[in-house]
């Protein structure tokens, strides 16, 4: 299974990017192969609409779950239709390994 | 009374900060001007929450002219599109077309929908659209009414429907609807935004209300700086004079803007205010000084007079 996780940066020790549609980059994370992607979010900048935009960006790598520290309004109902489970983790202080470990747990 | 005749100006009254007294000023300044044997129109437009009828409890209900319907209401709405997914091929000319991300497409998985919120009713995904499969439907935004309070006045509320994403088209039907004769008095929504721009886009003369504390002064350097570049004539009244600090002065010294009224921190003026009555029905000095302060504003937008100011 593949699970989207928001990243400040685009290695393994960096941390959570609380904002879902506007993070930095999203780490696509295989749970079988353990094989990391690091994606740069180039929705980020988009004056209007960056939420919808990304949860294209992150729903066409096929993931079936989004690790981030909040999920604005809009995309909500749209993760919902595509049965995408979304993980809101307040405790952006985790880095993306650390956040792996968790999800293989 | 009044000199002169057939006066036309736009007026908004608008602020960085909310809550600092639009809507004091607004419906004050409407009701002084009233007097006047002139055409006034006051337009509520802060249509997240409108809140200017609260003051006019004997306004009543009256019809816009023909190119509104010749209702009370005028239903503002805006075309979205729908596309039919038996015909869609799932190319993605659409998305590509929008500017505003409002085309949510996913081909591998053969899923397309219209994100409503975004869509800005523009019609680019249609024309894209090699397949014939998008046609529109209208979405209503809100609505604006119309109510009169005198031979010569009324009120034109734009009001949002909740959960629209911006309140921008239905402040610009209101805006509209008012007409291009007598004065208009917009009465703004908070803030510096596409809402505040809408607003002011048309106004001759904006009113800025601020009040003398550091979030006051902060909110009203960036309505100025946002007036600046829209080269707009404005000048700002203080409201609750006599709390906070000085600095809103200084400033208003340094920029070289004027300062049209102040309005002190009093209770109760606090008092008849949060019971929805107007100051210059009650204390009729302030119908002089409003009186005054829209004579200074007039003369300035028609002779470009500033001489009697600060």
């Amino acid at each position: 299974m593949k699970v989207a996780i928001t990243s400040t940066g685009n290695s393994p020790d960096s941390k959570l990017d609380s904002r879902f549609g506007r993070c930095s980059h999203f780490v696509i994370y295989d749970t079988e192969t353990k094989s990391l992607e690091f994606v740069p979010n180039s929705n980020r900048d988009n004056i209007e609409g960056a939420g919808p935009a990304s949860v294209q960006t992150v729903a066409s790598k096929g993931v079936e779950k989004v690790v981030s520290g909040e999920f604005g309004a809009k995309v909500k109902s749209i993760f919902d239709s595509l049965q995408i489970q979304l993980i809101v983790l307040k405790d952006t202080d985790r880095t993306i390994s650390q956040i792996i470990s968790m999800l293989n747990h | 009374m009044p000199a002169i005749i057939n006066q036309k100006i736009k007026i908004a009254v608008a602020s960085g900060k909310g809550g600092t007294g639009k809507t004091l000023i607004s419906t004050n300044l409407f009701h002084t001007l009233t007097q006047l044997d002139e055409t006034v129109v006051l337009v509520d437009c802060d249509a997240e929450e409108p809140d200017d009828l609260l003051f006019f409890k004997e306004a009543l209900a009256a019809t816009f002219d023909r190119n509104y319907g010749g209702k009370e209401q005028y239903e503002v709405e805006q075309s979205v599109p729908v596309i039919d997914q038996s015909k869609c091929i799932f190319c993605g000319k659409c998305r590509e077309y929008c500017s505003y991300n409002a085309i949510f497409l996913l081909e591998g998985i053969k899923t397309i929908r219209v994100i409503e919120d975004l869509c800005h009713g523009c019609g680019a995904c249609s024309y894209a659209c090699q397949s014939d499969a998008i046609t529109t439907k209208e979405r209503s935004l809100g609505v604006i009414s119309r109510f009169i309070t005198g031979d010569n006045s009324s009120i034109i509320e734009a009001r949002g429907r909740v959960g629209v994403y911006s309140p921008v088209p239905v402040i610009k039907a209101a805006v509209k609807a008012a007409g291009e004769d007598g004065i208009v008095i917009l009465d703004s929504p908070p803030g510096t935004s596409c809402p505040f721009i809408q607003t002011v886009a048309t106004a001759d003369f904006v009113i800025l209300v601020t009040e003398p504390t550091p979030f006051g002064l902060s909110d009203l350097k960036q309505s100025v700086e946002t007036l600046k570049t829209m080269n707009k004539s404005y000048g700002v009244i203080i409201n609750r004079s006599g709390m906070g600090d000085d600095k809103v002065y200084s400033y208003l010294i340094q920029e070289q803007i004027p300062l049209l009224m102040e309005i002190p921190f009093d209770r109760e003026i606090a008092s008849l205010y949060s019971k929805g009555e107007l100051l210059v029905k009650h204390k009729p000095q302030w119908r002089a000084l409003f009186m005054e302060m829209y004579k200074t504003i007039y003369s300035k937008h028609k002779y470009g007079n500033s001489s009697n100011q600060r």
